[in-house]
């Protein structure tokens, strides 16, 4: 794994969970995108893979290049300098090879709400060379209307694909999208922020379907989102701000790296805690509750270590979130 | 043979649209009708003299203008396809973006088409001499204007950035083209400058074919037709290809090269 722009934070990743490979199906190396009439780089010079099977998501700020580099990864935008390659092929000079390697759901619903669920996967089907043209569904080849079948069950929506997309409601037209965009067998899937204006219980069916998907098919998923709890169970995140990669690694190794991990306690002495706390060299930030940092031991050493009796005991273990505005703000200072 | 299914696919899209909305089809009726029978109507009724009948006039020229102006704005709607969102879908797609035009062009074509049949059905009772021969010849003529309009589109579209520069500059390249095709006014006697700038427009071509097969064998053909059918033909191919070839590979590098 190779992320040439924050060496100082560069990690060989280590895939939580997943079924990774150790063979990379996205190569990007020192991409630059700047638009015209720009001052500055939308992206500016980042490297990284991604490995078959892994869920990688790229995290920042709105503004940060996000969309700009999924563009260039799937084609629609020529990059100003830098390689990309998907699946082995060029993005640059075999994009339409590139092409029939990803599968795509945008931030905005793609769907034409005229035709019906059938029709957009008819469309895409025939767009992707799956099957021939054909000007209705009972005249399409019978291994589609298989493979429709199957796709409709999966869904759970086998009567409403002949209606209309504009009756379906968010969730539905997402998991539509999802399904439709998995008919070619695409090897990268890549979601840009997929569950954007759905509510919270459609989010989570969404993300249980994108799970049994993953689990079924083995695809690798390169994800963007705002919501960080999304980004939690990916193999490797990586941060970027102002079109530099500002962090890489497992969730894991980014909240380990950025935030730190501390004990809240209120003794009933504060100034027998404070004696003994000095004399145990614990550092710790008096109040009303003692913030006691723990520096690698556990809660539990740091408590057993403690006579003075307490009457309240928080631990501080960080978020996602937690790491990814500390890291931000290294990235505003450091600017 | 993917590229073809790929261009019927796109093609169908946009006619399933129009049968999944009949209104849209009347509507786009309403301001032809107007021309044909107020403008056109009225025309005769102040001007009209023995050699030629004004109303017909108007009428050939509205039914090859309603056609050229349907499939050329229908092309210049995947501007807002793609500002919207599904054209995404097809963006994204391993398929040459010369198919994506292509279908666009074949679609707007089959969907400009039921326009034009529409009018000539109703040119039977407007009182325009329509024959059922005549009706059927126009058939081809018709296929071209739209063709024409479409490559049009096309190289318009190239030179957009976005719907609103679409919504201001479409009319502005338009309109002038009514009256330099001569779709109600008779262009047979302009004066140099007026008809240089008549020749440079696409629409004049499809409109003189148009008349030069609906008044074929009629008295009034050589006061209303201004170049011979194999001229426009010419013409009308030229342009087309000239059009719908340096639009897409304009329209396809402005789409990248951002």
């Amino acid at each position: 794994m190779t992320q040439s722009n924050t060496p100082e934070t560069a990690k060989e990743p280590t895939p939580a969970s997943g079924p990774a490979s150790s063979r990379a199906v996205i190569e990007v190396q020192d991409l630059v995108k700047r638009y015209k009439k720009a001052d500055v780089n939308a992206v500016d010079g980042i490297s990284f893979n991604v490995h078959e099977g892994e869920f990688f998501a790229l995290l920042g700020p709105n503004g940060a290049g996000k969309t700009t580099t999924i563009s260039i990864l799937t084609t629609t935008l020529l990059p100003t300098s830098g390689t990309v390659t998907i699946g082995g092929f060029d993005s640059k000079s075999q994009s339409n090879l590139v092409r029939e390697q990803v599968g795509i759901v945008f931030q905005q619903p793609s769907l034409d709400l005229n035709l019906t669920a059938e029709e957009n996967v008819r469309f895409h089907a025939i767009l992707y060379g799956l099957y021939p043209w054909r000007p209705a569904y009972r005249l399409m080849p019978a291994e589609y209307r298989a493979r429709f079948n199957e796709l409709s069950e999966i869904l759970g929506l086998k009567a409403e694909m002949f209606k209309p997309v504009k009756k379906f409601s968010g969730g539905m037209k997402r998991k539509l999208e999802i399904v439709r965009s998995l008919m070619h067998r695409p090897k990268v899937l890549f979601l840009d922020e997929p569950t954007a204006g759905l509510d919270a219980d459609s989010r989570r069916n969404l993300w249980e379907y994108l799970k049994e998907i993953r689990e079924k098919t083995g695809a690798t998923v390169f994800l963007t989102t705002h919501y960080l709890e999304e980004a939690e169970e990916a193999d490797t995140i990586c941060i970027i701000d102002g079109g530099k990669i500002v962090s890489f690694g497992t969730p894991l190794d980014i909240k380990r790296d950025l935030v730190e991990e501390y004990l809240l306690v209120t003794p009933a002495d504060p100034a027998a805690l404070r004696r003994e706390l000095d004399d145990l060299k614990i550092s710790f930030t008096p109040g009303n509750e003692f913030k006691v940092a723990l520096n690698g031991t556990t809660v539990h050493a740091v408590l057993k270590s403690i006579d003075t009796p307490l009457t309240s005991v928080r631990t501080h273990l960080p978020t996602l979130e937690d790491a990814y505005i500390a890291v931000l703000k290294r990235s505003d200072a450091a600017d | 043979m993917r590229q073809i299914n790929a261009i019927l696919a796109i093609a169908q899209r946009d006619f399933m649209k129009l049968l999944r909305d009949p209104a849209r089809l009347v509507s786009s009726l309403i301001f032809p009708l107007i021309f044909i029978t107020v403008l056109g109507g009225s025309l005769q009724a102040s001007f009209g003299d023995a050699d030629f009948n004004l109303l017909t006039f108007t009428f050939t020229g509205v039914l090859a203008q309603t056609l050229f102006q349907s499939a050329a704005s229908g092309v210049i709607s995947l501007i807002a396809d793609r500002e919207e969102d599904f054209s995404q879908e097809i963006f994204i797609s391993p398929i040459s973006r010369y198919s994506i035009i292509l279908g666009k062009t074949v679609g707007e074509t089959m969907v400009a088409l039921p326009q034009g049949l529409a009018l000539v059905l109703l040119s039977f009772v407007l009182g325009v001499g329509m024959t059922i021969p005549r009706a059927l010849a126009l058939f081809p003529v018709a296929l071209l204007a739209c063709l024409l309009g479409a490559g049009f589109g096309v190289i318009v579209l190239s030179n957009l950035r976005n719907q609103r520069s679409a919504n201001q500059v479409f009319p502005f390249l338009l309109l002038p083209q009514f009256f330099l095709a001569g779709v109600f006014n008779p262009i047979t006697n302009l004066p140099p400058v007026l008809n240089f700038f008549s020749s440079l427009a696409p629409m004049r071509y499809a409109v003189d074919l148009m008349r030069s097969t609906y008044y074929f064998g009629k008295p009034e053909y050589s006061k209303v037709v201004l170049l011979s059918p194999v001229t426009n033909l010419v013409v009308m191919a030229a342009m087309f290809l000239a059009f719908l070839g340096i639009g897409t590979a304009m329209f396809v590098r402005k789409e990248r090269n951002r």
